[in-house]
């Protein structure tokens, strides 16, 4: 018999590729739907610029052919699946001739280490505070869940105006926006490091906020069901001590909420880019407003399919680790059901 | 029915909550009659701070802000209502089906569904978007409506399937409904509450999503939309200028909005749902 796991891990593959599939399909089909030719209404934006005639003769033919727009649909199409697996996302319009692949290679760091630090430490205090406040009830509960309401609903762009005005522009406790600072050389130094790090600070804090408001929500609905279970009631009366009740509630309570945390990747990936913007920090999102500012296909279509991949890689990746934590999905795995 | 009346406004939060979206809603409804100006007019300096003559201040073109969100608020609330009706509508609909017909065809409906749950709606909105160059209120709302269904869909099957199972559906059964009557008359009804629910949710993300649009510079075409305002503030740097007055009261109107929303949908959860109701 096959490994169970397996087969798992198999049945989950074939859903991601499906999906990643159409996602390159969409990010291939709708830029085509612009009417016009795209290429032309770049290469005159560009004319009116004052760039040499044959200069721009030059760029027209090149964008044509790494277009395809003289080819059939269907090439197109082949020509576009090609270059995506063999990872060339094309040339930009605005930075001709920069690379789409350079463009996204530098700005990607900078969003992987905001955002994976931001949406894990908001997700783990957001649980320990939704478990804690579900457990406590009365006074502190509606107190804690107000709040984390009130946080959750303020949009991530949104605490990250106020903050960024409020600490950075009114009290300049914070810099104002970038990754760095203005004039510094991206360096391994100390000077560097600290100097990046004090940047971090405002981004980081907003994201972190409104993710802690949303994952209590959650865990505090969670754990309220798992408190009026009937195992709770019967571990109560067995006169087991109310800690250790606490940690079956929390382990219990905790299995929707892994899930929750691959649903809320693809969510806060949108709001995460634009908290970039909001602090001109210089990674995918802000890259991203730029393309659409200066209507830079290849670059808008290359940033789409890196987030597209981002999260569906960390929908995967939760999804197996699920496998591994649910003991009943872990079960029927190893055949012992 | 009654008694869930009684009930809702029994709870603290959702008259909280319905009090603040409706004064929302007179904002952004009766607003703009009482101004003759326009959004778009320009009568002041460039970021004035907030007088007697204009409440909230000019923005960066000497535009006034207080008509702006009062416009703007209008645009959001169109926009997040048109989403949440079509999303809701599409989920509705393949929801129902895919629960009470089981089988292959919700083999294949929760198959498309879950495909667009797991691509990042954001991406499809940003790559909708720019194919649309001209984006109207309601275009723009259609659009956010057509990538957020997913979720009502999922939503709506669970419920259709544990519904399924009532005595009711099966005398239904043998009096001869098909499945078209058979989910309009026999189980949409008794989902009614759930089903607002799903359109509030649809309703706050919608907005959301329009404000996510915009300040990426995707937002309707030549409105004013919450949205749009902190799109103009970031790209004129109203933040690093100190400019609050033309950022501060799209986030509170914004965030206004979604919270009441919110609040109202978390109270009738706790009615609806007796288990979350305590005390």
């Amino acid at each position: 018999m096959k490994n169970p796991f397996i087969k798992y891990l198999y049945q989950k593959l074939v859903w991601y590729l499906v999906a990643f599939f159409v996602a390159v399909s969409l990010n291939f089909i709708l830029p085509r739907l612009i009417p016009g030719n795209p290429v032309a209404v770049i290469v005159n934006q560009m004319a009116v610029g004052g760039v040499q005639s044959e200069a721009l003769e030059k760029l027209y033919n090149t964008f044509m052919q790494e277009f395809g727009l003289d080819k059939p649909l269907y090439m197109q199409y082949f020509e576009y699946l090609k270059n995506v697996f063999r990872g060339n996302l094309g040339t930009s319009f605005m930075l001709y001739p920069g690379r789409v692949n350079d463009l996204i290679g530098r700005a990607l760091p900078w969003t992987i280490i905001l955002q994976v630090p931001a949406i894990l430490t908001g997700w783990i205090i957001g649980n320990l505070l939704g478990a804690f406040s579900a457990y406590k009830g009365s006074r502190f509960d509606s107190v804690v869940f107000t709040t984390s309401l009130v946080f959750s609903n303020i949009p991530y762009y949104c605490l990250a105006i106020v903050l960024l005005y409020l600490l950075g522009v009114r009290f300049t406790i914070f810099p104002v926006g970038g990754g760095y600072g203005f004039g510094m050389i991206p360096t391994f130094s100390w000077h560097f490091i600290t100097d990046t790090l004090y940047h971090y600070i405002l981004p980081y804090c907003s994201m972190v906020l409104v993710a802690i408001g949303g994952q209590a929500i959650g865990m505090r609905e969670m754990s309220i069901y798992e408190l009026t279970s009937d195992y709770v009631n019967y571990s109560r009366n067995l006169g087991i001590r109310d800690e250790k009740i606490i940690r079956y509630v929390f382990r219990n309570a905790m299995l929707p909420q892994i899930t929750g945390l691959a649903i809320s990747f693809g969510t806060m990936m949108g709001g995460a880019l634009i908290t970039e913007s909001v602090f001109s920090y210089p990674g995918i999102g802000s890259l991203l407003f730029t393309a659409i500012r200066q209507s830079d296909y290849p670059l808008i279509q290359g940033c789409t399919l890196i987030i597209t991949i981002a999260v569906l890689l960390a929908n995967f990746l939760v999804e197996i680790a699920y496998g591994f934590i649910d003991p009943r999905i872990r079960a029927v795995q190893l055949g012992e059901r | 029915m009654k008694d869930i009346f009684i009930l809702l406004f029994r709870s603290k939060r959702f008259i909280v909550g319905s009090i603040l979206f409706l004064s929302v809603l007179l904002f952004a409804l009766i607003g703009p009659m009482l101004t003759p100006k326009s959004p778009f007019q320009m009568v002041g300096g460039l970021f004035s701070p907030p007088s007697d003559k204009f409440i909230l201040g000019t923005d960066n073109l000497g535009r006034d802000v207080f008509i702006q969100l009062m416009y703007g608020t209008r645009t959001s609330l169109l926009i997040g209502l048109t989403a949440g009706i079509i999303a809701t509508s599409i989920g509705v609909t393949i929801g129902s089906i895919a629960g009470y017909k089981g089988g292959i065809t919700e083999e294949i409906l929760m198959g498309i569904t879950n495909v667009f749950i797991t691509i990042p709606s954001i991406v499809i909105l940003i790559l909708l978007s720019i194919a649309i160059k001209t984006r109207s209120a309601l275009v723009m709302g259609l659009v956010i409506g057509i990538t957020a269904w997913p979720w009502a869909a999922r939503a709506v099957r669970a419920q259709t399937a544990s519904l399924k199972t009532r005595e009711h559906i099966d005398i239904a059964r043998i009096s001869g409904f098909n499945t078209f009557e058979m989910i309009i008359w026999e189980i949409l009804p008794y989902m009614f509450s759930y089903i607002f629910m799903v359109f509030i949710l649809q309703f706050s993300g919608g907005i959301l999503n329009e404000a996510t649009l915009s300040m990426l510079g995707l937002g309707p075409y030549q409105t004013v939309s919450l949205g749009v305002m902190l799109h103009w503030s970031l790209l004129w740097e109203a933040v690093r200028t100190g400019a609050w007055w033309a950022f501060i009261p799209p986030v509170i109107c914004l965030s206004i909005t979604t919270f009441s929303l919110m609040s109202m949908n978390a109270s009738m959860d706790e009615i609806f749902n007796p288990k979350l109701r305590r005390g």
